[in-house]
């Protein structure tokens, strides 16, 4: 069963009187528990390839069928909809709001979602601690390390028990260490049997994932599958 | 509804961490709607005081009473005309009264000004009211201590007084006044009734409050002969109903007792006080217009403040709209959180400045009236909120209308 299904897909940005033909024509589709990366050069449209993936934005043409559903002509708010109940964000600058406390953060999604508070609290408590974060649960970001941070905004991405999680550079401003620390926990919920988008342009990052599409001036240069995949160790958590 | 409901509660609790995350702002945005909201509502209990004064004065005059008069309170009629009208005369008073059938009471007023005193307490320039025992029923006067003077004691000239509240308070501080013995013009008086207080300060000299109020017949007596001057005969109408049947009577009583011919004019007028009324509102009403514009425009001027910050705050916060936006905020939560934003903080500084205009009409009920009125307070209320809603609406839509992907990118 696909999840996200794209076909000739293009995106025109109209800058004053030129048009910037971001996507030419991609099509391609992903499976549930699929782990893939997209890669590619500034330019080369993976920004707008992921924005559309995650609805942020609507194509130009072409047919995007996300679950079997078109969304293609949805509306604005049947598009925050499946934001917030089908995809997970994980950015690169994390975006928690500062004068929230990490379970807060945690918390927001839901509260666009009308879940009570109380049931609200109690998964958000969960996904802290599925992200190994039971202990910091009531800090605020900026008593919070990077990649504690990006720990928080991968458990706001999976309160809601997303189709698919949607990673855009979430190492980029991470140290190599801590960045692999976060890449082993994108495998330990891919294992639990997530889908998982990612976007980067480190090859090393890339191949953490089971595919890469890779993107060049709007169209898909590759679309292969990973033959040596680099698995990050599963270390003991320190409890 | 539900739905709604908890929107509107989560919105709160999101505005409600906005507004605390930033104090300093958000206490000098709420300084711009409380200063604009304590002046309105100041403005208006004082509008509405001096109103309530003028209405209870007039009412304590009785609003139904007629003024035969030989001059004129609004004419077009020209100055000398009604300088050389004949002065109406006691003679005339009482040809008059056997002739009247509709009235309720007829009394003969004349006045002078003169200083009154006890013991070492005096008040200048005080209005002497003269006039005889109907008088009182041509006004709605309450009395706090006796009675007014009786027919015996101004047909015998007595030297009886009823002095205002005000006047009251001023000679007799710490003693009653009633029985004792005043000076008016240096002539000794006895008070046998004290005026409860009428509220009538926008009066002023005329206010009953402070008046004093002897027979006509003891100022003809004391202070200027009967063919002196010129008295006014008030004519108490049965009810307001009456009042054009009995002005219809009078004026043909009137003509009468003048001995008009059907050919000359009226050598008198006949006054109300719907003339006085109306001249209070057109000069009073400009007075609160202006007033309310006035004080309206520091409202204004709060209102601007905070768009302008709500303005701010949506632009510093671009890319939490986006982050909100990506997790599933539809436009309407968006627009609601930085609506609610703005209402709450001018409630509250809207909330502050009601609670100082309330104190501040007290302090100055101390000078003159104030009406602290329930509907003031819901007008306040409802005025910060609409404040809030009006002036955060163009910043919050904008937020709402952002585009989510380039909000993200904002930096």
């Amino acid at each position: 069963m696909n999840i996200i299904k794209i076909e000739h897909i293009a995106k025109i940005y109209k800058v004053g009187t030129e048009e910037v033909h971001a996507l030419r024509d991609v099509s391609l589709s992903i499976d549930k528990n699929e782990y893939v990366a997209i890669m590619g050069p500034s330019g080369s449209g993976k920004s707008t390839l992921m924005n559309m993936l995650g609805c942020l934005d609507t194509p130009t043409s072409g047919l995007y069928q996300f679950n079997g559903v078109s969304v293609s002509d949805m509306t604005d708010n049947q598009l925050a909809n499946i934001r917030n109940q089908e995809i997970g964000f994980v950015f690169q600058t994390f975006n928690l709001l500062a004068r929230y406390d990490a379970i807060h953060n945690v918390e927001l999604p839901l509260v666009y979602a009308g879940i009570s508070k109380n049931e609200r609290k109690e998964r958000a408590k969960r996904a802290l601690i599925d992200v190994g974060l039971g202990d910091r649960m009531y800090h605020k970001p900026n008593e919070l390390s990077g990649g504690q941070r990006q720990r928080v905004a991968i458990a706001r991405a999976l309160v809601t028990n997303p189709s698919i999680i949607l990673a855009d550079e979430p190492t980029g401003n991470l140290d190599s260490k801590t960045g692999e620390e976060i890449m082993l926990l994108f495998h330990e919920i891919h294992q639990k049997g997530n889908t998982i988008i990612l976007v980067t342009h480190e090859e090393y990052i890339a191949e953490h994932a089971a595919r890469i599409i890779r993107l060049k001036d709007g169209l898909i240069e590759k679309d292969e599958i990973v033959n040596n995949r680099y698995v990050p160790e599963i270390k003991t958590k320190e409890i | 509804m539900r739905i709604l409901l908890f929107e509107l509660k989560e919105g709160l609790f999101i505005a409600l961490r906005a507004i605390l995350s930033n104090k300093i702002r958000s206490l000098l945005t709420m300084l711009g709607i409380f200063i604009g909201v304590a002046v309105v509502i100041t403005m208006s209990t004082a509008i509405k005081g001096i109103d309530n004064s003028f209405q209870s004065g007039i009412s304590s005059l009785g609003t139904d009473v007629l003024y035969v008069d030989k001059w004129a309170w609004f004419t077009n009629e020209e100055w000398w005309k009604i300088r050389n009208r004949k002065n109406i005369t006691m003679e005339e008073y009482f040809k008059f009264k056997e002739l009247v059938k509709l009235p309720v009471a007829v009394a003969p007023v004349t006045n002078t000004i003169q200083t009154v005193k006890f013991n070492q307490q005096r008040v200048d320039n005080v209005f002497i009211n003269g006039s005889n025992a109907d008088y009182v029923k041509t006004t709605n006067f309450t009395f706090a201590q006796g009675r007014f003077y009786s027919e015996i004691e101004s047909d015998a000239a007595r030297q009886v007084a009823v002095i205002g509240s005000e006047i009251a308070k001023k000679l007799f501080p710490n003693i009653s006044p009633l029985d004792r013995t005043i000076k008016i013009g240096g002539i000794n008086y006895k008070i046998v009734g004290v005026l409860a207080e009428q509220g009538s300060f926008i009066l002023g000299p005329w206010n009953p409050d402070n008046q004093v109020y002897i027979p006509i017949e003891t100022i003809f007596k004391n202070f200027f002969n009967r063919s002196f001057r010129t008295i006014t005969i008030n004519v108490r109408a049965n009810g307001p109903a009456m009042i054009e049947e009995t002005k219809a009577e009078i004026e043909g009583v009137m003509r009468k007792v003048r001995g008009l011919k059907y050919d000359q004019e009226n050598d008198f007028s006949i006054n109300q006080q719907e003339g006085l009324q109306q001249s209070y509102k057109s000069v009073v009403g400009v007075i609160q217009i202006a007033g309310l514009f006035i004080t309206g425009l520091s409202l204004f001027v709060g209102a601007i403040g905070i768009m302008n910050i709500m303005f701010v705050s949506v632009k510093e916060r671009t890319k939490e709209i986006g982050l909100r936006k990506a997790i599933g905020a539809k436009r309407r939560s968006i627009l609601s959180q930085f609506l609610l934003e703005s209402s709450v903080i001018c409630l509250i500084g809207g909330l502050a400045g009601l609670i100082a205009a309330i104190i501040i009409s007290l302090l100055i009920n101390q000078f003159i009236p104030t009406s602290i009125q329930i509907d003031s307070v819901f007008i306040g209320i409802g005025v910060s909120l609409l404040t809030g809603v009006i002036s955060g609406f163009a910043p919050a839509y904008t937020a709402a209308k952002m585009d989510a992907v380039e909000a993200l990118r904002y930096e």
